[in-house]
């Protein structure tokens, strides 16, 4: 493979006897990001922020155009991307947590299949719950003083990205009655600043811009983060969060709640497929390494920007932005779950909310 | 005290911020784009934002504001010249103008119409701005006050309107705004997923029905055909009477109307979760109500017109408040702005709690930036609108393949399906019929926008209620019958009562002649059948996912009750009375020179074409066709039209980075954009 690109740039060169460029050039072109959601959700906002980056470091500096194809739950834009072949490498699809829940929990809408497509780039992000003063005096580390709390929480649905929270404070033994049918995480605050919700959570940037000045104010009071993942697949504290514990503590510190077997696996699986890899950046099945290669260094190029942290602190926070070999593990494990895990999660959301996928 | 000490400093810091002439310049440039998108019906603010995204990052904030303001502020204003000239509601905010506004363009009075609309939207932005900048710094606690309880109370506020629209038979209303809700619960269910009315094996229906496919296909469609039909101009003889300044008297005679419709849309708009759908409808009632008489409603009465477009600008500016104070979009145009302005600068204006405090000159900059745009963009509307009123003296015939391929475009730029195209005509027959036999349309708009809220936000309440009275009655009771929610419901209670009792002078479709059984009975048969069935569905659904039928079951029970006490007064009384009213009978359309199933069938061939070769070679050869077979139109003018209008298309396209529906043949053969 080296050899032979080296022997096609040595040819090159000889050609046109000028300076080498890379093998993929895309002057004049036109890149197509794919975002299977509408252009007002957090997605958008993600593609958005990285197109022109990308417009820059790729070679020849084509226009990056996001395109919005929502439906189904972005199962409808999953799937048309699943039937895209590698034309000239100008096609991008972006997919989040809410593509990847439908295909673990095998929706029936699904028929795209991840192992075929070629991610390319990951980013990801955390998350922290908070309680109403009244009930937040009663957490101490543990949830034992909430076990016999009643809390309200607006959720935008038990399976998607709010499987999570649901999930694990049922492990905790604490009684949380998810209000339905809200409309992304901001309302689901103002909810609980009406105090009509008595729980709720933000991802990372909504916490910080949203519900931290609540926790200042006194009206809300910090209960946990999910954690974060390190490089060998373990839950730490979040790198953005380090004085709140994660949820692993909470629930080791809480009677009947275990960090390991079934419920944590199925718990873990599905954190990792909607937080620290929530967003995936993929190129269509059977595109050439060498365009793959470009993409990946372009990538690359912008995370090694010199002013990356600071202009991406709203969009990936402190966590890890994954490229290339990077961004293929952090697919793998978004979108890898066991069937004992898988079986766990269906059967407690049929029990519990009568939620069947069939 | 500190409060004025804080805000004062800001507003003057503000004031300097956007008197930059390179500001100016940046606004005046955001208000040209946004009236060039703005005319495009059913593209509005979201496309014209996206266009402009790829631009904002690190641009200077002030100017990144001013360009994207410039842009928002202006299309409720530009989309009132579709929906006074056309008859087809430009967006969500402009569908009260149509009932009155169109009325007035066929009277030939397109140019007093506009006017006054312009006039009553830059007032309506001023009066936002003027209260805005005195009530953000306090707001928060105002609209934290309004919990579920209180929104279901301003959704139902909303639906009571239906009272005053539905028409001489007001079982007929009822009627027509239960079908409306039961069609907007068509898809899967907010809290338990189950799916009305749909399938997964044919996944389009599962996201429900598109307003800007039901506005453009209740009001939009039934009207196209009708012209087309009757072969002539929009404007009665092809003459224009009253001229702008007209309306900008009416505005005047009207102005304290227009004070109170304003005050109507900035509170309704502060309110986040309702979006501006109920706002129009809202004014509209208010301006029926306090209008001694009422005869000339929905046949071009300019209070109409003033009312709901006073409140619609207006909105946007209470729409700030949600989007400003909380980081919680109003609307999807807000959403794209909020993550927008993350984009600006070096990306430290956070949009939410902090931006008060941290940034207070940057929301007063937005605030008066709207009420310039507003400005600018309502004087250069009302300079162009005498120009543009000419369009309602040109024989229909030459309009309508051009409305068919905009309202086509914008119906498939909602989902970017074919069948967004299929669901247009769908909705459009049953605007058609709802029209032809008088059953109101509003009424059924109004019941299908309202949907989704009353059952989102009584399904919440209820679940919040039962918690609250688990704890204790007290707590329960002072959570559903707050202060506000009393209010509300005394203000319903009356506007109901009033309503009824006025319904029988406003004829939204006009005079309608009453004619023979038949036609009347089959089309209430039909609409019977689908109740019965959407029932049945809805019964299906399994008892622990209650929330996903009850709504549905209780809507369709009303619904079902008043179709057949319809049904029984059909059977029952004589021939010629007023609940078999039927246009076909008399009027414009019994005379008219064509029939109604082979103007339709124009419409169909354009989809049929379009689902074999695309939409962009479809077009080309319809437009043909149609002006030279139906126009008859000679070969260089068809030719000439056709290439104009498909220039005009891929031009917008290419703009917005828009795609056209691609058919059988693209799927076999790679083409080209815009063919493909």
């Amino acid at each position: 493979m080296t050899i032979k690109r080296l022997a096609t740039s040595v040819a090159a060169i000889a050609l046109m006897a000028g300076p080498a460029l890379a093998e993929v050039d895309f002057s004049g072109k036109t890149i197509e990001w794919v975002i299977p959601f509408s252009e007002t959700g957090g997605s958008a906002k993600w593609a958005n922020f990285f197109a022109p980056l990308l417009s820059e470091e790729l070679p020849g500096n084509p226009t990056v155009v996001v395109k919005f194809m929502p439906g189904a739950g972005s199962t409808k834009g999953a799937n048309w991307f699943q039937e895209q072949e590698h034309k000239d490498g100008t096609l991008l699809f972006g997919s989040s947590g809410s593509t990847q829940f439908p295909y673990l929990l095998n929706d029936p809408r699904v028929r795209y299949e991840y192992n075929d497509w070629i991610p390319v780039m990951a980013t990801g992000t955390g998350g922290v719950a908070y309680l109403n003063p009244e009930d937040g005096a009663k957490f101490d580390g543990s949830a034992n003083g909430l076990k016999d709390v009643d809390l309200i929480f607006g959720s935008q649905g038990a399976t998607g990205l709010d499987l999570v929270p649901l999930l694990a404070w049922k492990m905790l033994g604490m009684n949380v009655e998810p209000v339905f049918g809200i409309k992304g995480r901001g309302d689901g605050r103002l909810m609980f600043e009406r105090g009509e919700a008595t729980i709720d959570y933000q991802t990372s940037s909504g916490y910080l811009s949203g519900a931290a000045d609540l926790v200042a104010a006194g009206t809300a009071v910090p209960m946990m983060t999910w954690g974060a993942l390190d490089e060998n697949g373990n839950i730490v504290r979040d790198p953005t969060f380090p004085d709140m514990p994660s949820f692993k503590e909470v629930c080791a510190a809480t009677d009947g709640c275990e960090t390991e077997g079934v419920a944590w696996d199925a718990w873990k699986a599905f954190f990792i497929s909607g937080y620290p890899s929530q967003k995936i950046a993929f190129l269509p099945k059977g595109t050439p390494q060498d365009v793959v290669d470009t993409y990946v260094a372009a990538f690359e190029a912008v995370r090694s920007r010199p002013d990356f942290a600071e202009i991406s602190s709203n969009e990936v926070g402190r966590y890890p932005m994954f490229v290339g070999a990077g961004a293929e593990k952090a697919t793998d494990e978004a979108t890898t779950v066991s069937p004992e895990a898988k079986a766990y999660v269906i059967d407690w959301l049929k029990e519990a909310y009568g939620v069947t996928i069939e | 005290m500190d409060l004025f000490a804080t805000a004062l400093p800001a507003l003057a810091d503000a004031w300097a911020l956007i008197l930059q002439p390179v500001v100016l310049g940046y606004l005046v440039l955001g208000v040209v784009m946004g009236l060039a998108v703005g005319v495009f019906p059913g593209l509005g603010g979201i496309a014209g934002l996206s266009l402009l995204l790829p631009f904002m990052f690190g641009m200077e904030p002030v100017l990144g504001l001013a360009l994207m303001i410039g842009m928002v502020a202006v299309v409720p204003t530009s989309d009132t010249f579709s929906s006074v000239l056309m008859g087809i509601p430009g967006s969500s905010a402009s569908q009260a103008t149509v009932l009155d506004g169109f009325p007035l363009a066929r009277k030939g009075q397109a140019a007093r119409a506009l006017s006054a609309a312009f006039t009553a939207s830059l007032f309506g932005g001023l009066v936002g701005a003027l209260f805005l900048t005195l009530f953000i710094v306090v707001a928060r606690p105002l609209v934290l006050a309004f919990g579920l309880p209180e929104m279901l109370m301003i959704s139902i506020l909303g639906l009571s309107m239906v009272a005053v629209l539905a028409g001489r038979v007001a079982l007929k209303g009822l009627a027509a705004a239960g079908l409306g809700m039961l069609i907007g619960t068509i898809g899967v269910a907010d809290a338990g997923g189950s799916l009305r009315m749909a399938s997964y094996d044919f996944p389009y229906l599962t996201d429900g029905l598109q307003l800007v496919i039901v506005g453009l296909g209740i009001f939009a469609v039934p009207e196209i055909v009708s012209l087309l039909r009757q072969d002539r101009s929009i404007a009665k003889d092809a003459t224009l009477g009253a001229g702008w300044m007209d309306g900008v008297r009416d505005w005047f005679a009207n102005k304290w109307l227009s004070v109170r419709c304003s005050l109507i849309g900035v509170l309704v708009g502060v309110i986040p979760g309702l979006g501006g759908s109920v706002v129009d409808w809202i004014a509209y009632g208010h301006a029926v109500q306090t209008t001694k008489d009422k005869s000339q409603f929905g046949k071009g009465e300019i209070r109409g017109v003033i009312g709901p477009e006073s409140s619609n600008n207006a909105k946007e500016g209470g729409g700030l408040v949600p989007t400003l104070l909380f980081g919680i979009p109003g609307s999807g145009s807000m959403a794209i702005f909020i993550g927008a302005i993350a984009l600006l600068g070096s990306g430290d204006i956070e949009v939410g709690p902090a931006m008060l405090r941290d940034n207070l000159d940057i929301t007063y900059s937005i605030v008066w930036l709207l009420a310039l745009a507003n400005v600018v963009g309502t004087l250069l509307c009302i300079g162009v609108s005498g120009g543009i009123a000419k369009l309602t003296t040109i024989r229909f015939t030459y309009l309508a393949p051009f409305l068919f391929m905009l309202i086509a475009f914008a119906a498939f730029q909602s989902g970017q399906n074919f069948e967004d195209i299929l669901a247009l005509f769908a909705i459009g027959l049953i605007g058609i019929f709802l029209r032809r036999f008088d059953w109101s349309r509003p009424a059924f708009l109004i019941g299908f926008v309202l949907s989704n809220p009353v059952e989102k936000f009584s399904n919440q309440a209820f679940q919040i209620a039962s918690f609250r009275f688990r704890k204790s009655f007290e707590e329960g009771m002072e959570y559903i019958f707050s202060p506000i929610v009393i209010v509300l419901l005394i203000v319903t209670v009356i506007s109901v009562v009033l309503g009824l009792r006025q319904a029988k002078s406003i004829m939204a479709e006009g005079e309608v002649q009453s004619g023979s059984k038949r036609a009347p009975i089959v089309f209430l048969l039909v609409i019977l059948a689908y109740v019965v069935t959407a029932l049945l569905n809805a019964n299906a659904i399994p008892d622990y996912n209650l929330t996903d039928k009850i709504v549905p079951l209780v809507i369709g029970g009303i619904t079902l009750a008043a179709l057949l006490i319809l049904l029984a007064q059909m059977i029952l009384r004589p021939e010629g009375d007023t609940i078999f009213a039927d246009k076909e009978m008399a009027g414009e359309d019994a005379d008219a020179p064509y029939g109604l199933w082979g103007t339709l069938a124009w419409f169909a061939g354009l989809i049929a074409a379009t689902y074999v070769l695309g939409f962009v070679l479809a077009l080309a050869g319809f437009l043909t066709t149609f002006l030279r077979v139906r126009a008859q139109a000679t070969w260089p003018k068809t030719l000439a039209l056709t290439a104009a209008v498909i220039a005009l298309m891929c031009v917008m396209g290419g703009a917005l980075n828009r795609d056209f529906p691609p058919g059988l043949l693209q799927d076999a053969v790679d083409l080209p954009w815009p063919l493909k």
